[in-house]
This record gives C-alpha cells, structure tokens and sequence, in this order.
C-alpha cells in the first residue's frame, strides 16, 4: 500500500502544475473566458502539445496511456485553476465512451485526432425529464437500412456547443427507464436535422441544448448501458479530483485572508471563532481529498456494484465537504466573497455545479443505502 | 498509488485476526461488543495473553519489549484487534507511562517497572487533570516539595480513569511554584498504597464508575520516583500526549460497531420490515459509514507517511484523527440508540445489584449508557475545541 506517484506520474504533476500556474491566473482566466468559444483556443494547442489529450488513451494510438490516478492528478490541477476548456467533455466523458464502447476502427479513427486537439467530443445524454437516470432516454433510435434515425432531444449537454462530434443516447428498444434498449451513437455536430443552442453554465463554463430531427447515425453501441454506466463512475472520480483542487483553492485563498485582513487592531485569524472554521474546513478538504483518492482507485473496478458503491459514497464525501468548504469560504471572507472581481466566488459557483453533476450527494446516499453501504461482513 | 497490501502483509493480518479471535476469552470479547464494562480482571487477562506474544506493547522501543513493525504492521494490529473486540492494552500502562519511562526513566526505574507495566503486574493511572487545570493543564496546582530524599505531595487529581483498579499512578506536580508555568512541572511515580491518597468515585451520567477523584495529604515520595529531570515534566507530558497518532481514530472499533449495528437492524421490526431495511436508516447509517470509510482512507495516508517522514514530524491529517474519529464513535451510539428503539429505556446496569432478569433483548441494556458515556470522547485527551486551537496554531499558522 503507498500513496506515491510514480515517476511519470510526478513529472506529469509537476509539468500540468506548472502550466496551470504560470498560464491560469484568475486574470488571464478572465481573458479566456472572453474569447469566442469562451474558453482558449491557445490553451487547448497546449494540452495537446504536452499530451494532455491523449490521457487515457493507449499508447499505439499515440495516447499517453495513463489511468485513473492520472487523470485525478490533471483534473485536480484543473481544478485549481478552474479550467475552462472542453476537456472534461472531450478526454473524460467522449474519450471514456470511446475506450469503452468503440470499435478498433472507430478509436484508431478518432483517438489521433483527439490527441492531436483537432477534434471535441461531447455527450448528450440528460433530456428534460431524466433527472440523473442514465437509462431514462425517450431520444429514439430507429433503424434505417445499415443505421439509424435520431429524434428527439438533449439538454445541459457540457461543451456541446463547440464539440465536432456528439455521443447521444437514444433507445433503440424497450420501454422509458429501460436499460436493455439504449443505445449509443456518434454524430457529427453539422449532421443535418440536427439543432444546437449553446449558452454559459453558472461556473463560466460553456453547455448546449440539441435537438435531433431525423438525424443520420451509427450505432456505436446497440447495448450501452455497460460502458456508459463505467464511463460515468469514471468521470465522477475526475470531478471528485477536480473538486478537491477546487476546495484546497478556496481553503488556501480563506486562511491567506484571515491572516491579512485586519478588523479591530489586528487580523482577523486571531479570532478563536474564525480559528475553528478554518479547521473545519481542513477537515472537510482532506476527507474530501481522502475520498478522491478511493475513487480514483475504485474507478477501474470491474464489479459495477463495488465500483458504483465506492464511486457514490466518493460523491456523497464532495458534495458534503465541498457545500462546506465553498459555502465558508464566502461568509470567512464577507463582501468581498460576493463579488464577481474576485476569484473565491468563482470557485466556490463550480464546486457548487460540481455537486449537482452526475447527481447530488442525496441521490448518492440514497443509491448507497440501498446497496447496503459500504462495511459488511467482510470488513 | 496503490491500496493493496502485500502477501506478507496479508498474511500478517490473517494471522492477527486468528489470534486475537481464538487467544483471547469470548466472554471478554463478547463484553467489549456490548459495552459492557470491563473488570480489572479482564483487562489483565487479555492484556497478559497478547503480552505472551509480545503484542501488548508494540509501541515500545524494542530493545524494552516493543516491535519492530512498519506502520502498515501497526495499523492491521489496531484493527483486527479492534473488529475482534479485544479490549485494547491499558492505555495508561501501554501508550502513556511506559514509553515515558522507556525515553527519559533511567536504567533502575526501567529494569524495575517496564516488565510489570508490560504485563499489567501493575495497573496504571494517569494524574494530570485538576479541578482548576483541565484544558489549561499547565496551571495545575499539585504540590511536590523536596524534604531530602522524598517529596512530600499535597493536592487533588480529577478525572482519574480506573484509579479504583490501580497500583501506582503517574503524576504531573508543582516542583517549582516561582518558575514560569510549564517550567516548574515534575513528572512523578506513586504507589497508590501510600498513606494520604484517597480516591473517591465520581458517578458519571450513564451510572458508571470509571473516573475519579485522587487526594493527596502529605504523600511522602521517594525521589527515585521521580522521571527524567526535575522540572522538566511538562516535556515528558507532551511527548506522551504526542505519542498515539494513528490509534486514536479508533477506526476498527468504529467498523465493529458499524456491522454489528447492521445485525441488530435486521433483528428490530419498524412497520412490517426491518429496521435494516427501511431507506431513512439506511441513509443515515451509509452517511456515517462514508464519513469513516473517508477516515479509513485518511488514517492510511498518515501511516504511508509515516514510513518516509522522520519521526517526530507528522502529516497534517494525522491531526484530524481525533477530531473526526471521536464524532463518528459518538454518531455510531446514537444510531444503535435508534435501533433498540423502546428499550432503550429500562435501565439495568449489573453493577447495581441487579440479578433480575433482562428486559427487553440482552443487546438493548447497554445502547443509551454508551450514547450517554461516549459523549466523553470528544472531551478526553484535550478536548475538540483544544485540538482545533492545535490545529489552527500548528497547521494552519492562525
């Protein structure tokens, strides 16, 4: 058992830290977030340049060939500078769908183009009625000669607004909740008949709405659920690691604020009362950080049931401790933590999406409950 | 990163869990599950059984009986010996005074004490606590006066856990009131025989006596029982409260009480189901279960650490421990509280007298005395609020 990076992994660490570091200032974060896309065609070149985008993928394809821990160490660091572009979309959620579901031709197709930042992914899969069930698809797939037609429609699809091509779901059997009868299909994003309005999310990153009108496709896969389910897991562990970069910022930012703003002759992180906070908010960022960890390692789990009870009670550790850690690091800072100018607030608006993505700490809860939590017999 | 163990690891585990489940007395073990109070008895059975194996005092510099374990050692004993119910060595004995007298006692008074302390020969107590000086230990009031080759000890000790069971008691004493406060602290061993010393009995709120109050009246000391150097007490003292990092988390204790909630859940009907099986319960008991498994997780970091750092330094999260693991044992009596449900009402604690027959399941008695006890666990060893000045002054740099 150790917690040590390999060497590799250290270097990857400390090349991504640097980047982000030098290149993610809350000020040029500001700058990139204005440009068209609303996010930095010049920070996207990086991530290629540096092999960013090739990071879970196999190294005959020009991948990096990293795993869960990689990933966790990137999105962490990403989360720290509060990333703006369509990685998460793109390498996590598209490249998992890929790895998972794709044929060899299909990923020796894409996957160099992925890499090579020459080609975005999305995934459309939540519609107005699906909440958070992967298998609530009402999207219909219907076969037409060797494909299939599309219709219906996405929501909140991240970074559908800039992808090249989209992962959609839609059912092909079976009734609406039905898991059996979802498929997966890749389109391109200027099929015919299919729309797409994209508008900011509440964390300045970027989402689309797509409706799908007659739309042509290939079924990627005609029994999805599998991979989408394990892709999914996955990308909850990269978003557990975002978060905690993301805590560990506000944490960081809050004690640097106790210890120089000065209220009533002296700084205000003298104050027993404020004292305490902050030591709540340790304590919440390390089980966090701890829960990320077991995520990380827990995401290449093969039993679905192990996995998925460890990726929950990961979500539920986030949501918990992030509502937290953000929610304090705003009223530790008063005024000055509500405003737009400066950085805490921004943090604090994506850890709070972060909670609702993939479903809150309660439907996680709920979900491992039922399952039968996570100490038994065994233990 | 990797969280699996290696097969020597492993087998070290298996080994651990066949001892501790076949070596020491069920009836012991069964008491420990229960909460049921302990007998001196039993706490020096078992501690004599792991001590035969050399296993009460892993702690312990080796060359005085301890073990040459890694971390990863330590961490899989604590916790088959925690989900094996097996009371853990005297605290007072194990943790505290012998690894003191094992660091700065000299060669007589280890020769003398430390294979006595080992095997609970000697049942220890801890003085440190006064009714002015609680969290502000350092003002204790504690009197050791010098009269050639003795101390002559006047004062009042409170708090004094199983002073009623002990031989000798470890002290904190004023050696020099003009000095500053820290510098003027002596750290003292008393045969609890001595004329002057009287304990009185303080009745906590679940009816038991475990704590008490320790006078002195003109104790008279040999001053070989003093430790290290005179004055220089207020160090030992820290060095002994900085000892236990890992083991206060109690996480094996906490995962024991987690499944045995589960069994109990399945026996108690709500409605036409089990109590094991209704969603709100469910949800409340996982809440606690990812909070410890967090912790779990969090205790495993600090003992990867501890491999690589000097000692003396420590993790960060090895401060959060204590915090964290004392809610979670405090959440985990309340949860088997809501299990017994009506029966947490009789109160038929055996030291009373009481031979009449059991009300309600045998497993219901004890649920509301542990709720109403375990409160203290976030009192002892320097409460959560101190741990949370700690935390500010030494991590965070508040």
């Amino acid at each position: 058992m150790d917690f040590d990076l390999t060497e590799d992994q250290r270097l990857l660490k400390e090349s991504v830290d640097r980047l982000i570091a030098d290149q993610y200032s809350f000020a040029q974060r500001k700058a990139y977030a204005a440009e068209a896309p609303g996010w930095s065609a010049k920070m996207w070149a990086q991530y290629a340049e540096m092999g960013l985008l090739g990071l879970p993928f196999e190294e005959t394809l020009g991948g990096f060939g990293g795993g869960p821990v990689e990933t966790m160490i990137v999105m962490e660091t990403f989360g720290r500078g509060l990333v703006l572009e369509p990685f998460f979309a793109t390498v996590i959620l598209g490249g998992g769908l890929l790895r998972r579901a794709g044929s060899a031709a299909l990923r020796g197709s894409l996957i160099p183009q992925i890499t090579a930042g020459k080609l975005k992914l999305a995934f459309a899969h939540v519609e107005r009625q699906s909440r958070y069930n992967l298998a609530d698809v009402t999207t219909t797939a219907k076969r037409q000669g060797t494909g299939y037609v599309l219709d219906g429609a996405k929501s909140v699809v991240l970074h559908g607004d800039c992808a090249d091509k989209i992962f959609v779901t839609a059912r092909i059997a079976g009734e609406r909740r039905d898991a059996d009868g979802v498929g997966l299909f890749l389109v391109d994003a200027n099929s015919p008949g299919l729309t797409r309005r994209g508008y900011p999310t509440q964390d300045g990153l970027r989402a689309a709405e797509i409706g799908l009108s007659g739309v042509r496709a290939e079924a990627v896969s005609e029994h999805a659920m599998p991979a989408i389910e394990h892709t999914i897991d996955e990308a909850i562990a990269a978003l557990c690691a975002e978060a905690v970069g993301t805590m560990q910022v506000m944490h960081d930012t809050t004690l640097e604020y106790l210890k120089t703003r000065k209220q009533f002759g002296r700084a205000i992180g003298s104050f027993q009362v404020l004292q305490h906070r902050s030591v709540d908010m340790l304590v919440a960022l390390e089980q966090a950080r701890s829960m990320a960890m077991f995520a990380a390692v827990m995401a290449s789990e093969e039993n679905p049931i192990e996995r998925r009870k460890s990726i929950s009670a990961a979500k539920v550790q986030i949501g918990r401790s992030g509502k937290h850690v953000g929610q304090e690091a705003i009223q530790l800072h008063g005024g000055i933590g509500m405003t737009q100018e400066y950085s805490v607030g921004h943090s604090f608006k994506r850890m709070t999406m972060i909670e609702q993505m993939y479903g809150s700490a309660d439907d996680h809860l709920a979900a491992l409950a039922k399952l039968g939590g996570l100490f038994g017999k065994a233990a | 990163m990797d969280l699996s163990f290696t097969p020597e690891e492993l087998a070290f585990r298996a080994e651990a869990r066949r001892f501790f489940r076949t070596e020491v007395p069920q009836s012991i073990r069964d008491k420990v599950q229960e909460g049921e109070g302990l007998t001196k008895d039993d706490l020096v059975t078992s501690q004599r059984i792991l001590n035969s194996r050399g296993w009460a005092t892993v702690n312990w510099p080796v060359a005085v009986g301890g073990q040459d374990w890694s971390p990863v050692q330590i961490y899989m004993y604590q916790d088959e010996m925690q989900l094996a119910h097996v009371p853990s060595p005297i605290a007072f004995n194990v943790s505290m005074v012998g690894p003191v007298i094992a660091q700065f006692g000299n060669d007589e008074q280890k020769a003398r004490f430390l294979p006595k302390t080992a095997n609970a020969d000697i049942f220890w107590c801890q003085g440190f606590s006064e009714p002015g000086s609680g969290s502000d230990l350092a003002s204790l009031r504690t009197r050791a006066e010098r009269k050639g080759d003795k101390y002559i000890v006047n004062g009042q000790k409170i708090w004094t856990t199983l002073a009623q069971y002990a031989d000798w008691i470890f002290c904190l004493v004023r050696t020099d009131p003009a000095a500053k406060q820290q510098e003027g602290i002596s750290f003292l061993l008393i045969d609890m025989k001595t004329p002057g010393i009287t304990v009185r009995p303080i009745i906590t709120i679940d009816g038991g006596r475990e704590v008490n109050e320790v006078f002195f009246d003109n104790v008279e000391v040999p001053a070989e029982n003093l430790v290290g150097q005179e004055n220089k007490g207020w160090d030992y003292a820290k060095f002994l409260l900085g000892n236990e990092r890992t083991g206060i988390a109690r996480v094996g204790m906490s995962k024991a009480k987690v499944i045995r909630i589960k069994e109990l859940a399945a026996l108690e009907f709500t409605g036409e189901r089990p109590l094991i099986e209704d969603p709100r319960f469910q949800e409340k008991l996982a809440a606690v279960e990812i909070e410890l498994k967090a912790l779990e997780m969090t205790q495993l970091r600090v003992v990867a650490d501890e491999r690589k750092m000097a000692k003396g330094r420590q993790n960060p999260a090895s401060s959060i421990l204590k915090l964290k693991g004392s809610v979670i044992q405090q959440q985990l009596t309340e949860l088997l509280m809501e299990v017994v449900g009506p029966y947490v009402m009789p109160y038929q604690r055996d030291f009373d007298g009481n031979n009449e027959p059991t009300i309600g399941p045998d497993y219901a008695t004890e649920a509301a005395p542990m709720y109403f006890n375990y409160r203290k666990v976030s009192i002892y060893g320097g409460s959560n609020e101190i741990q949370r000045n700690i935390i500010a002054k030494a991590i965070l740099g508040l």
